[in-house]
């Protein structure tokens, strides 16, 4: 609620509620429970920021607006996490490593106007302006289970769409084996960037096998429960690729190319024996740290109880056909 | 020690023994203050997404605190002639209170007593095994900090307490190994963990050259 309130969340529409009741014919009595959870959360939140109208806009912080988003087969019926949790408990080491960093720095960074360059092995190289982008493309909620290398998930109402929608339009080549990501590089607006021990490389780089990013689970968000996203989640535009570690789903790009080689990732250039290139969610495959068996739900209080951690993190009916054949344990 | 110290450094005794037990007692409630308020903070759901992780962290860094505030004691009187000798006993006690509410947490809160899962943990994870070891190594000295054990002992007390310095860079160890990359503030926690035990390293090789008794220190 007070997350809303700062963000200076001045207006919310939400008229077509009928998104979210579900076409299916035959819901389980189990799917209605956390339907209304979620009704009934989002009439509070809109109530919460009716009361936040007054509260002060973060300087430079652009102000959440309502995304108009259809209902996707590929959400998840688990009960998202609160939306204070999700914005409050980030990784983007780009605005300091402790998890409230991204939460009280991130507002410095400027996200309109906003270039997205995919180019690389590609028959029509373009520059997207994200905001012409949002208006020719039919914005989803997917409502995707995260699971973070560190051992803890939530459960995010992302509002994007595939990112192979953006891939088809630039072509690309029968010679582009892979993709590559890249953060936006600005020191000035990123304190992480210009610490005094870097924790990682920048800009923060990510990459996909083409199939991998071609998949309809993979999506580019731009917004989470209904808004546009707020900074400290990635805004304006971010990867997501539900059934690989969080880290994987590259916030704020500015970059995407298409490329024939294996491109280079932040995590595995910063400690190549503990982040693999794949990272795809594996309760088998431990991180030489710890162990990757069970997961802390976040938000359910000072004594939740962990869960185990399913392969590829749930997803595997949909994605493990990517991975045929392959060693996941040397492919980690 | 106790008496001596109150003896000289007061002219009117009982008022010296009464403020270092108000002293003491003060250390003790001020000392628990942030188990207690962390542990209020996760009860009523203030202590943000992960409350298991942030009480699970924040006890953890409070032992190495009160861990560096122990060793500290030492080159704080050579420094500057101000003993606060009398209150290194109570700096000990409350490093090993937050190990022992540390260790606490992760077997209940993080783990939820799952122990074939923490045995795998201490014989796989380095930083778990380190943790282990520092918190082993403080158990016998927790239990040997009282006036009996202190005088039954003997030479071999001092001798015993000396394992501290191996807590101390477990721990300091332990905290650098669980973060994801190097950041800044368990660097520096080993920064002056370092810096203690060198001093300690520095003062004896520099007594065994020069095969001198280090002088005494005034008390005042």
């Amino acid at each position: 609620m007070e997350t809303l309130a700062t963000q200076g969340s001045v207006r919310i529409i939400w008229e077509d509620q009928s998104m979210f009741i579900r076409k299916s014919a035959a819901v389980r009595s189990s799917e209605i429970t956390p339907q209304e959870v979620f009704l009934e959360r989002r009439r509070l939140i809109m109530a919460a920021a009716a009361v936040g109208i007054s509260a002060a806009i973060p300087k430079g912080g652009a102000v959440a607006a309502a995304l108009q988003a259809v209902e996707s087969r590929y959400s998840t019926d688990e009960a998202p996490t609160a939306l204070k949790h999700i914005t409050n408990y980030n990784n983007y080491y780009e605005f300091g490593v402790g998890k409230e960093d991204p939460a009280a720095n991130a507002h410095t960074l400027t996200t309109k106007p906003w270039t997205l360059a995919v180019d690389g092995l590609a028959a029509r190289p373009t520059d997207f302006h994200v905001e012409d982008l949002l208006s020719s493309v039919a914005l989803e909620e997917r409502i995707y289970r995260l699971r973070c290398v560190e051992g803890w998930s939530m459960v995010i109402p992302w509002v994007g769409f595939p990112l192979s929608e953006v891939l088809g339009r630039v072509e690309p080549l029968g010679s582009a084996r892979y993709v590559a990501f890249e953060t936006v590089l600005r020191p000035d607006e990123m304190p992480g960037q210009r610490a005094f021990l870097p924790a990682l490389e920048w800009p923060y780089v990510e990459g996909l096998r083409l199939d991998e990013a071609m998949h309809p689970l993979t999506i580019l968000a731009v917004g989470l429960y209904g808004e546009t996203l707020p900074n400290q989640n990635g805004a304006p535009i971010r990867l997501v690729v539900p059934w690989k570690y969080g880290f994987k789903s590259i916030k704020s790009i500015v970059k995407i190319t298409l490329t024939e080689e294996q491109p280079v990732t932040s995590w595995n250039r910063q400690n190549p024996r503990e982040y693999g290139f794949y990272s795809n969610v594996n309760p088998e495959v431990d991180h030489p740290r710890w162990s990757q068996a069970t997961e802390m739900p976040i938000g359910k209080g000072l004594f939740a109880k962990r869960k185990p951690t399913l392969l590829f993190n749930g997803y595997a009916d949909e994605v493990a056909g990517l991975y045929a054949g392959m060693d996941l344990r040397k492919f980690f | 020690m106790l008496r001596m110290a109150a003896l000289i450094s007061e002219k009117p005794r009982i008022s010296a023994a009464v403020r270092f037990r108000v002293i003491r007692a003060t250390l003790y409630w001020i000392g628990l203050g942030p188990a207690v308020w962390t542990f209020f903070l996760g009860l009523t759901d203030q202590l943000g997404a992960n409350p298991m992780r942030t009480l699970e962290q924040t006890l953890g860094l409070w032992a190495l605190r009160f861990l560096i505030a122990t060793l500290a004691v030492t080159p704080f009187r050579d420094l500057t002639g101000i003993s606060l000798l009398r209150y290194r006993r109570a700096l000990g006690l409350l490093a090993f209170y937050y190990a022992l509410l540390h260790f606490t947490t992760y077997i209940v809160l993080d783990q939820g007593l799952n122990l074939s899962a923490i045995a795998a943990d201490i014989v796989k994870r380095p930083y778990i095994t380190i943790g282990m070891l520092a918190f082993a190594v403080l158990v016998p000295l927790a239990a040997t900090s009282n006036d009996t054990m202190v005088r039954r002992m003997g030479r071999a007390w001092s001798r015993l307490h000396r394992w501290v310095y191996l807590a101390a860079a477990a721990a300091a160890v332990h905290f650098l190994l669980v973060v994801k990359s190097w950041t800044m503030e368990p660097v520096v926690y080993f920064a002056i963990v370092a810096i203690l035990l060198g001093y300690r390293l520095y003062k004896r090789l520099r007594g065994s050259r020069g095969n001198r008794r280090r002088k005494p220190v005034p008390t005042r």
